[in-house]
């Protein structure tokens, strides 16, 4: 039987890149359609009416909303041979708790540095001190579950292509302050789900710097 | 041969973010150790614990530390799998997570809010925000005992430890009527399903008491 994904999304939501990324990693063939946030479709209003917001995940006329929760419904739905999530209880539940950090605390912070006016320095470096404890968690590890791109790989790498963004807003430089962190990065941009998932960082400056009335 | 499991939960005895953990536990059988703490004054073991951000439940398994409450739900069910609290089918799962994520990030927030707010127009704006929440819940409800089907389930632990038995304990000290028969009976008949079941009722704070701790809670963020 055939199945039909739709994915509601926006080229530079750090959230739609997780159910991107998901989907490519289960070689998912989907249909992608991009949300125009000014002007959201009908879909998106019936589908995520209590939100409005994207990504949303249609999997045969059912709707799956929060990006991941979709990671988590991708892996249980598509099990195949690649698992986004480790299968042992603890391991599933240290992964857990980082996505759980990731997303109360990076993009709240983040969001700071430039949709907000007089936060930039307290923001940044706040910002600064998260991503630092992320690069503690990962250590030495090739991936932050260790040998197997996974979960909390895929909830964090979205918000590298905003990394220019930040550095340009916040007037700092995340590679100086947290290079084994943009090393990890690196090596996510050589999968094909990931280099696929991202738009270029300059793409995603240029685009909130005209949001600002800057460019 | 069954390998002895020690289980250690810290917690707070007015916190629904313990208190559902102990409903799991108890749901699963497995018998555990409490610790009780004090916000004001947090043990050194707890801040070992839970470093980054050193609050409760605290679960420790056969040396093993777990943090955050539904990743604890999650991970007590994938580890005694009887009596499961998530449903099998991934869509169902999606829904329950979904909707449990609603509990705790706005139903929550919405309904604090509306206690810590001094003047009766705001409270009655807040009431109104979590009533259009709650419907969400209520609309789930319809054909069914409990959200998880016949028995308590992820959703009825986590909607069940923050609604009946933890804001509604705020808003009648306060004297707000947020959740009505009228509007809400789905809701009414859901409750009176979890009070009649014993490990649930063995996990509710005792109500006055609770009452009186939120009116406290309330007063103090009110007045300053």
């Amino acid at each position: 039987m055939a199945d039909e994904v739709i994915l509601l999304d926006l080229w530079a939501s750090m959230f739609g890149m997780r159910t991107r990324i998901a989907l490519a990693e289960k070689k998912v063939k989907y249909e992608y359609r991009e949300e125009d946030l000014e002007n959201k479709s009908s879909l998106l209003l019936e589908m995520n009416p209590v939100h409005k917001k994207i990504p949303v995940l249609i999997h045969n006329g059912k709707p799956v909303c929060e990006s991941l929760i979709q990671v988590e419904y991708i892996d249980e739905t598509w099990p195949g041979e690649t698992s986004l999530l480790p299968s042992d209880p603890y391991q599933r539940a240290h992964a857990r708790f980082w996505g759980d950090f990731i997303d109360k605390k990076v993009n709240v912070t983040a969001r700071r540095i430039w949709a907000t006016k007089g936060e930039e320095k307290e923001a940044s470096s706040e910002l600064i001190e998260i991503l630092k404890t992320l690069e503690a968690e990962l250590g030495d590890k090739r991936y932050f579950g260790g040998e197997t791109f996974g979960y909390v790989d895929i909830a964090l790498i979205g918000f590298y292509s905003w990394f220019g963004v930040y550095d340009k807003f916040g007037n700092i430089s995340i590679e100086s302050e947290c290079s084994k962190l943009i090393a990890w990065a690196k090596r996510c941009m050589q999968r094909e789900s990931v280099a696929k998932a991202l738009p270029e960082t300059e793409k995603v400056t240029t685009f909130i710097s005209q949001c600002l009335g800057l460019e | 041969m069954a390998e002895k499991e020690e289980v250690k939960l810290l917690g707070i005895w007015a916190s629904p973010f313990s208190r559902r953990i102990e409903m799991a536990l108890k749901l699963k059988g497995v018998p555990y150790e409490y610790v009780e703490e004090i916000l004001e004054k947090k043990s050194p073991l707890l801040l070992s614990l839970n470093p980054i951000h050193k609050k409760i439940p605290v679960l420790v398994h056969n040396g093993k530390t777990i943090l955050e409450s539904q990743v604890i739900l999650e991970y007590i069910d994938e580890t005694w799998k009887h009596n499961p609290l998530l449903p099998q089918d991934p869509y169902e799962r999606s829904k329950a997570r979904f909707l449990a994520k609603l509990v705790d990030e706005q139903i929550l927030t919405a309904g604090f809010v509306s206690m810590a707010r001094a003047d009766e127009k705001g409270r009655e704006v807040l009431a109104e925000q979590t009533r259009e929440l709650i419907m969400n819940l209520e609309k789930e409800l319809v054909g069914k005992d409990f959200f998880g089907g016949k028995t308590v389930g992820f959703l009825d632990v986590v909607a069940g430890s923050v609604i009946p038995f933890c804001l509604e304990r705020g808003w009648e000290g306060i004297g707000l009527e947020v959740i009505t028969e009228e509007k809400f009976p789905e809701y009414k008949r859901w409750v009176k399903n979890l009070e009649e079941v014993e490990f649930v009722k063995d996990c509710i704070p005792p109500k006055e008491k609770h009452v009186e701790h939120m009116n406290y809670m309330g007063e103090r963020i009110r007045s300053g």
